[in-house]
Order: structure tokens, then C-alpha cells, then sequence
């Protein structure tokens, strides 16, 4: 019996070497979790990798992870969403050149009992003061990420300081944007979240959106080809080639063709 | 919350109707775990059998070491295996991250302690026992170490199923070494935390529920088998 058992292993060793010598080229894209649990790269990549042969691995993490894992050379291409970050990540030559890529928006999400009163409104900040003000339960992603980066952006706008009551009524985390949707619908909490995760969320339940359409809660996406004068590693041919087709016509297209439920998730604004 | 029986009734459907991407996650969680298992069981046995026999300064702190490492928390084993393979790692050339051997090793990482630790309790009850035996044919301790693993191998396979436990729920160490990358990385538990973090609830649970199921399935397998294994043994006798 131990025989066999070594017998298969050495099989599926053998298996697992082929498969590896026969594989195609790839690319490893560090992203955020917005773009892959909205499903947009599902529903994009496909066309890629049917026009180029080109598999895209993607490594779906807060934007502030994938920062770093790309400055450690563990990704060829960049897919974000927090301006300021991407371009100091470029300024510092990790980067070669940054591109917008497609844009949608954040939206102030909260129990349908709204104990802060802030349904309807379209001024974020003001907003955020009325939850501050009430102490009413927020919860924040806490993690770095490109919605956090925001929130806390947003939060600067106000006179209130949310890190100051963290463990009281302002709750961080430390989680991805669904986790983190998962505990502010567990505590009736207040939460920023970005259109496409919450459109796509599966457990909205007793959530709803109370505040939308303030300018600044534009939401704009970038991709980046890592550097490969600081990693040599870098597959820069194939990783360019998937830059220049998502902001090229065929990828714009495919962004612009993504819908949830009859609505559009993201909007293709390359140059 | 959404209706768990008809969620699971539809995971049940995709597996039964053999939907090529499920059973493509679950064949690699399985894969992922037994190679851990394997590669633990051939580190981990001869070390806990050897800790077992052999006398020496020290021996009483190893072993305490050992039993504390079976608790190691997998997110850490992820992080220290994930700078190891990173690009700026000491390992980096190797291009072994967001691989099905990342996982591997990350797996082997916490398996081995555990299948050690096990191992070396079985052998040293065992060594007791046979102490005399051995001491009038002459072997010595660290020699004896194969006779008395094998002797012990039907009590072994507890070790065994016990890393295979840990290793197939596992799910901090091998998102971060392995990435969570559709058709290259995902298993089962990546994939309940991803629905988890979709608010897909009961897909999630429902998923839970076949990996369960599959644990359930491999440890019976493996008990059978070994207690057939042990019958055969008496009829021998």
C-alpha cells in the first residue's frame, strides 16, 4: 500500500512538472478587492487573454498590500485606486508611467434606521459630521487601501476625529471591503464603500445607500507597469501589452460593457 | 440572510453535475494538502521517532519546542513564507510565489511540527516497550528508529490524518503565499473566504459544508484502510 502511495505521488509530481513546462505566458497583476469581487475582471479578462494568449494571474488585495507586493517585485502590472499613492509610486521609480483607466464612485452606506440622519444628502462631509456628531457606529476598512486612503481623506474635511473614538463608535477592521460590509451590516454600522463592491454585494440585508453624488467621492482607477529598471524579473513586454489594451478601444469597451443588474459598474476614461 | 438550502442544493448540483471549475478548486486543495502531508510525514517521522530514542542535552527543550510549534498560526507561517519567495527574498529567484508550491511549503511548514510532535509520542511508548527486546539483539537506540516506526504505522496514521486536518482547513497561510489566483491558486478555503467577503453567505457556507464533507470522506478512507490494514495484520499473526 505504501508502495502505491509513492507510486501516485510521483505521478502527480510528475503531472504537476508538465503542466508547468506547457504553461502560458503570463502576467501576475497586483489589484484591488473592488475589481475583482464586483466581477469586472472576470468578465473582462477573458478577452484579453483569447486576443493575446496572455494569462493574467490576478492578486486581488488592498490597494496599500499591492503597493508594497509590487515594490517587492511580486507583480508586473499595478491596478489601483488611490491617485496620490500611484503616483508617488511612480515618482519613486518603482513605477514606469501611470495611466487612468476607468473611474466610478464612493457612496456612504448605512442602516436603514439612519440614527445620524443623513439620507438624502449629497454633501459627504457634512454627512460624515452628522455620524461623528450622533457617535453613531462606523465602521472602517482601517487597512490601507485605496477606500480607506479616501475615507480618511474625507474625514480630514471634517473637525472630527474618528481615530480618536477608535473602539467606540468609530470601528476599524482592518478588513477587505466585503468583510468589512459584512460587520457594519452586523453592527448597523456606517460605511464607505466604493459603487461596484456594494452593487454586487450578496448581503445587503438591513444596509442602503444614504449618501451619493458629492464630487469627492470620485473614484479613480490607475494601472501602472512595474519597473524593470528596479526588477529585471519583470515581464514588461506582456505587462504592456496589458496596459495599452485595457486603456486602448477593445478594453475601455469591454469596462464600459460590464453591467449588474442593467447598471454600470465602472466607466472607461483612458485618454 | 439568504436561503442556505437552496444555496447548498446548488453547490450540491455543481458538484454532482461535475462543474469543472468546482471540482478543478477541489482537486487542488486536495493535491495541496496531501503533498503537504506526504513531504511532512517523510521530515516529520524519522525526527519525532529520532527525538523519541536518542538521549542527549537539550532533548527535553526540543520537545517542548516542538509540541509549542504545533500551534504555530498559519497567517504568520504565511507572512514569514511569503518574504522568503517574495522577488526581494532570499528565495525570490526561484519564482515560487502565488504557486501551488508555495502552498505547499507554507502547509509543510505547519504540518511538520504537528506530524513530529504526534510521532514522537507514539514512538516513545513504543521504544518502552521494546526496550529490552532491542537492548539483547544488540540495536542501538537511533538504529531502532526504522523497526519501531514501522511497528508503529497503523498508530502513525493518526499523526497523519491530524496534518492532513490542519492542512486542508487552513486558509491564512496559503492566501498570502498562494494569492487566491483563479484556475492557478484557489482552493476551497480561499474560495469560502472570497464568497465570505461577496456577502455570498450561504454559497460560502455551502461550500464549508463540502469541505467538511471531503475531510470527512479522506479520514474514513484512511481509517478503513488501516484498520483493514490491522485485521490483516492479526490473521497473520
Amino acid at each position: 500500500m505504501i508502495r502505491n502511495i509513492v507510486q501516485a505521488t510521483l505521478i502527480a509530481v510528475g503531472l504537476t512538472a508538465t503542466e508547468a513546462s506547457a504553461e502560458a505566458p503570463f502576467i501576475v497583476v497586483q489589484s484591488t478587492t473592488s475589481t475583482q469581487n464586483s466581477g469586472l475582471l472576470d468578465y473582462i479578462l477573458p478577452g484579453f487573454e483569447a486576443e493575446t494568449g496572455i494569462d493574467v494571474r490576478v492578486v486581488a488585495v488592498g490597494t496599500g498590500q499591492a503597493i508594497r507586493n509590487a515594490i517587492n517585485g511580486d507583480g508586473d502590472v499595478l491596478l489601483v485606486h488611490s491617485k496620490p499613492a500611484e503616483e508617488k509610486f511612480v515618482a519613486d521609480g518603482w513605477g514606469v508611467q501611470r495611466f487612468d483607466v476607468m473611474y466610478n464612485d464612493f457612496v456612504l452606506v448605512g442602516p436603514k434606521s439612519d440614527p445620524a440622519q443623513v439620507k438624502g444628502g449629497t454633501d459627504i462631509v457634512a454627512a460624515l459630521t452628522a455620524v461623528a456628531e450622533a457617535e453613531a457606529p462606523f465602521a472602517s476598512r482601517g487597512d490601507d487601501s485605496g477606500t480607506h486612503k479616501a475615507e480618511m481623506r474625507l474625514w480630514d474635511a471634517t473637525a472630527a476625529e474618528p481615530t480618536a473614538a477608535s473602539g467606540t463608535w468609530y470601528r476599524e477592521t482592518g478588513s477587505g471591503m466585503g468583510a468589512t460590509l459584512n460587520v457594519a451590516n452586523g453592527m448597523g454600522a456606517y460605511v464607505l464603500t466604493d459603487r461596484a463592491t456594494w452593487q454586487s454585494f450578496g448581503n445587503k440585508d438591513n444596509l442602503e445607500v444614504l449618501v451619493e453624488g458629492d464630487p469627492r467621492l470620485f473614484n479613480q482607477y490607475g494601472v501602472i507597469l512595474v519597473n524593470a529598471e528596479k526588477h529585471p524579473h519583470v515581464r514588461a513586454a506582456a505587462g504592456q501589452r496589458f496596459i495599452d489594451w485595457l486603456i486602448g478601444p477593445h478594453g475601455q469597451e469591454a469596462i464600459a460593457s460590464y453591467k449588474l443588474d442593467g447598471q454600470q459598474l465602472f466607466f472607461p476614461n483612458a485618454d | 440572510m439568504q436561503n442556505f438550502a437552496t444555496e447548498f442544493n446548488a453547490a450540491m448540483a455543481l458538484i454532482l453535475n461535475g462543474d469543472a471549475e468546482l471540482w478543478a478548486i477541489v482537486l487542488l486543495s486536495l493535491k495541496v494538502s496531501l503533498f503537504a502531508v506526504l513531504i511532512s510525514a517523510l521530515i516529520g517521522m524519522p525526527l519525532g521517532a529520532a527525538l523519541a530514542v536518542a538521549r542527549f542535552p537539550g532533548r527535553r527543550v526540543l520537545i517542548v519546542l516542538m509540541n509549542a510549534l504545533m500551534g504555530l498560526p498559519p497567517v504568520v507561517v504565511g507572512l514569514l513564507v511569503y518574504l522568503m519567495l517574495s522577488r526581494s527574498g532570499p528565495l525570490g529567484v526561484l519564482e515560487l510565489l502565488y504557486t501551488p508550491t508555495a502552498m505547499i511549503i507554507a502547509q509543510v511548514v505547519l504540518v511538520t511540527p504537528i506530524i513530529a510532535a504526534l510521532t514522537r509520542q507514539v514512538i516513545e511508548m513504543l521504544a518502552e516497550e521494546y526496550s529490552e527486546q532491542l537492548r539483547s539483539l544488540g540495536v542501538s537506540r537511533l538504529s531502532s528508529v526504522p523497526v519501531l516506526l514501522w511497528d508503529a504505522r497503523l498508530a502513525l496514521v493518526t499523526a497523519l490524518l491530524a496534518g492532513f486536518g490542519r492542512a486542508i482547513a487552513e486558509v491564512g497561510a496559503v492566501i498570502i503565499v498562494g494569492g487566491n489566483i483563479n484556475h492557478v491558486t484557489r482552493v476551497m478555503t480561499t474560495t469560502i473566504a472570497l464568497e465570505t467577503s461577496k456577502g455570498n453567505l450561504a454559497l460560502a457556507l455551502a461550500l464549508g459544508a463540502i469541505l467538511i464533507g471531503i475531510a470527512v470522506a479522506v479520514t474514513a478512507m484512511v481509517s478503513t484502510l488501516s484498520l483493514r490494514a490491522e485485521q490483516e495484520g492479526l490473521r497473520h499473526a
